[in-house]
């Protein structure tokens, strides 16, 4: 017979200790993605398929160009945040779990640099 | 501690006899788009990078975002948009333990949901 508690099993396994962050995060990029997606969407529209040169006009503007940039920032965020969620609901084998966040956590800082650039190279003319 | 072995007993919530409401369908669907939209991210980024290449390289993803499928695609993200954009704004009331009653929960559902198909036509609207 074995006199170890359960208490042994589940020691150190318990909260993360910083889910708040995460929650609070969420809704704040969701808040400040209201006007910056709202301020994306019309000039983006209007630049899709409008042609080369007016893409550049449009995010040669400096307005047009620093609400992209933050969209791209936040936005990315956002949806980091929320994939993190959706991985920790479904993924249950602790290696794909381990891989898929790891994943997660690099892959959309990555794109929001990369977006960032982009918008920036365009406003600066190069 | 008590015996958390396998048993037969229906695991809660009981999915399968779970009757489909509004809220729990808006609620999958807000997750729905929100990782469809990730998709949407990766064109524009790939849409902007290459408008920050060179005008041939821009040209060629210029014109699979705007081909026949490209722009059902941005349509279909459009709508996923505006939904989530509106829903989210529902959600960020009810964290702020505002319109929660059944009735009020409900009719802001309504609203998301013609909302946001009007502000779809609307911004196709203002671009063509």
């Amino acid at each position: 017979m074995s006199f170890k508690t359960d208490y042994k099993g589940v020691a150190g396994l318990g909260s993360a200790k910083d889910g708040t962050g995460h929650w609070v995060s969420q809704r704040l990029t969701a808040v400040a993605l209201i006007p910056l997606a709202a301020l994306f969407i019309y000039p983006f529209s209007i630049a899709l398929g409008s042609g080369y040169g007016a893409v550049q006009a449009i995010y040669s503007d400096p307005f047009n160009a620093l609400v992209a940039i933050g969209f791209f920032i936040v936005a990315f965020r956002h949806l980091r945040l929320g994939l993190q969620v959706v991985i920790e609901d479904y993924v249950h084998s602790s290696r794909a779990l381990t891989i898929s966040l790891i994943t997660n956590a690099l892959v959309w800082r990555g794109f929001a640099v990369a977006g960032a650039f982009a918008v920036a190279k365009i406003a600066l003319g190069a | 501690m008590a015996d958390t072995g396998q048993s037969n007993r229906p695991l809660s919530p009981h999915l399968q006899v779970y009757r489909y409401q509004m809220n729990s369908a808006m609620s999958i669907f807000h997750r729905f788009t929100g990782v469809g939209m990730a998709l949407t991210g990766i064109l524009l980024v790939w849409w902007f990078l290459a408008a920050a290449t060179s005008p041939e390289y821009f040209a060629f993803v210029d014109g699979i975002l705007t081909s026949w499928v490209g722009l059902l695609v941005m349509l279909i993200s459009l709508l996923g948009f505006w939904y989530h954009f509106l829903n989210g704004v529902r959600h960020l009331r009810w964290d702020a333990v505002k319109g929660l009653g059944v009735g009020e929960s409900l009719r802001s559902g309504w609203y998301v949901l013609v909302l946001s198909v009007v502000l779809s036509a609307l911004t196709v609207y203002l671009v063509y």
